[in-house]
């Protein structure tokens, strides 16, 4: 749906994209992560059309909309709703009145626009709060109405830029799931631009991780939990060296990760079982990736066949990294 | 010694000089608000981080302004008699003097604007692009309609900053209250007629400047209790 291909930007020589590439599919969410200054902001301006790229494309159902003038720039505006960083509403106008903004700018007339604004109150859960201005709002209603102004036009595709930076835990999670919804019930496609794990694990179904201004890791958020090496899964799992224990009372000690409700559910003790070994989880903990449990444990085993035990989790589904403690000649 | 002017006298003499400086006030605001916003506007999209950035024409338009501001007004009063005749078709009194006092108030407006507007927050006006609203659009509906408060405000500043102004329209004929404190009053030795128009002028500023006020809080949606 939307395609970043190979933008580089700089500034005063500095250069703040690298050439990022990115794909992001109809109807899924991807999270931009990464630290500050590797050029999120740039990317996602970019993407709002707010900042001309130096060279490559953003296309929108296959057209590139970075060379754009006029009125086409602005009917392309209207293809990507965005959600800026920070405060965005009119504070003189009603929270109804700056969701209507966008239609306005459509030319929609009056009595469609009145119907669209309902529709959108009742999508972000406010139709209460459609006659209150800004300031009667909170940080979170705010944004929930930023949402909704930025999905008034019936843009096909949805930009975030830290949509969760200026709140509190309770009321991010508010945000998101509006964000979420918008793809579910709307079918837009989100591009959620964030330092913020929690919003990578709470609704994106991809990731991309930017580091100075190039991708370093892009894929989909539960193929990329599975490889221990990666970025993502080490900042969204469960850490496992929180209790250090006595890796001497093991025949082994393995890393695995187990995704999804069977998974986590079931594989352990059947593992246990099937090959009469002793198995207890000795580090690390369980997550849920939008809603897939996840679980990353640290396994202590003990018993002759505790190497095939590991090898069936593996085949099973479970990514298991054994780098802790090898294969004694013993067992081997 | 002559005996003080008597009251009634006093007050048909404030009455008529009290029309006149409305006169003269009120339809130069007009005119320098109608001229004195688009100037700010245009000052605002051509300044650096501005819809339109230009650095050539915003100087230009900058300097014009400034200078206009720097202008003495009683100078600017003698300066445009020939421009007052053709637009007016006369040089002397309360009618004449609307023109110069336009002419002093537009970059004075014009800039007041421009301060304002360049007030409202970067992210509201880029929330405003991103929806792909027009240039247009976005001065009417974001910039000035966001300010409104201030620019009323700056309307109350602009009237008075113009009353102060029109005390000088005696020069050429005008009348008005600042004339008939300096020439009945100052010039003739009338005390009555002098403290009259003082304690006037300052009921009268007071009055307009809480109007002013008034009407800007009114128009303010910003920290609003109920709805």
């Amino acid at each position: 749906m939307i395609t970043v291909e190979n933008l580089t930007k700089s500034f005063q020589g500095v250069n703040a994209l690298n050439g990022v590439t990115l794909d992001v599919e109809a109807g899924t969410v991807l999270g931009v992560v990464g630290p500050s200054g590797a050029g999120k902001s740039t990317l996602a301006r970019c993407v709002a059309l707010l900042e001309r790229p130096d060279s490559g494309a953003i296309r929108v159902d296959g057209t590139d909309i970075t060379s754009l003038d006029g009125s086409a720039l602005r009917a392309a505006r209207r293809q990507i709703g965005v959600v800026p960083q920070g405060d965005s509403l009119l504070r003189q106008r009603t929270a109804a009145g700056n969701i209507a903004l966008p239609l306005e700018s459509a030319g929609v007339p009056g009595p469609q626009r009145r119907t669209r604004v309902g529709e959108l109150l009742d999508l972000v859960g406010l139709t209460d709060k459609a006659g209150a201005y800004p300031d009667q709002l909170s940080g979170g209603q705010r944004q929930r109405i930023a949402v909704a102004r930025a999905l008034a036009a019936n843009p096909s595709v949805l930009l975030a830029d830290e949509p969760t930076s200026a709140l509190d835990p309770e009321t991010t999670g508010s945000v998101l799931t509006v964000l979420d919804r918008a793809r579910a019930e709307l079918g837009v496609t989100v591009l959620v631009v964030t330092h913020d794990m929690g919003v990578v694990r709470k609704i994106c179904d991809d990731v991309a991780v930017l580091e100075q201004g190039r991708v370093v890791e892009h894929g989909k958020v539960l193929d990329l939990v599975n490889d221990a090496a990666s970025r993502t899964s080490s900042a969204l799992l469960p850490a496992v060296d929180l209790n250090p224990i006595n890796e001497s009372s093991y025949d082994r000690v393995a890393d695995v990760v187990l995704v999804g409700f069977a998974a986590v559910g079931a594989l352990l003790p059947e593992a246990a079982h099937r090959f009469g070994v002793e198995l207890n989880i000795v580090g690390g903990g369980l997550t849920r990736l939008g809603e897939t449990p996840v679980a990353r444990f640290r396994l202590g085993l003990n018993g002759e066949r505790s190497d095939s035990a590991l090898e069936w989790i593996g085949e099973a589904g479970g990514a298991v990294q054994r780098s802790l403690k090898g294969p004694q000649g013993v067992a081997a | 010694m002559r005996s003080a002017t008597p009251w009634s006298d006093v007050l048909s003499f404030l009455l008529e000089a009290t029309g006149e400086t409305l006169y003269m006030v009120g339809v130069s605001t007009v005119i320098a608000t109608a001229l004195g916003i688009p100037v700010g506007v245009w000052l605002q999209l051509t300044a650096k981080g501005g819809l339109r950035p230009n650095v050539a024409v915003h100087r230009v338009l900058s300097f014009i302004t400034d200078l206009g501001r720097s202008m003495p007004f009683i100078v600017l009063l003698v300066a445009l008699t020939s421009v007052t005749r053709l637009i007016v078709g006369g040089s002397i009194g309360s009618t004449a003097v609307i023109v110069p006092l336009a002419v002093g108030a537009i970059p004075f407006v014009g800039r007041l604007v421009q301060n304002i507007l360049s007030e409202v927050h970067v992210t509201v006006v880029e929330a405003a692009i991103t929806t792909g609203a027009s240039t247009l659009r976005i001065v009417r509906s974001v910039l000035i309609r966001e300010s409104l408060p201030a620019l009323i405000n700056a309307i109350g500043v602009t009237v008075i900053a113009l009353i102060g102004y029109s005390a000088m329209a005696g020069v050429i004929g005008g009348g008005g209250l600042g004339d008939l404190a300096i020439r009945e009053g100052y010039q003739r030795f009338n005390d009555r007629i002098l403290w009259s128009t003082v304690a006037w002028l300052a009921v009268l500023t007071t009055v307009i400047q809480l109007g002013f006020t008034r009407a800007a809080r009114a128009s303010d949606r910003r920290r609003h209790a109920s709805v």
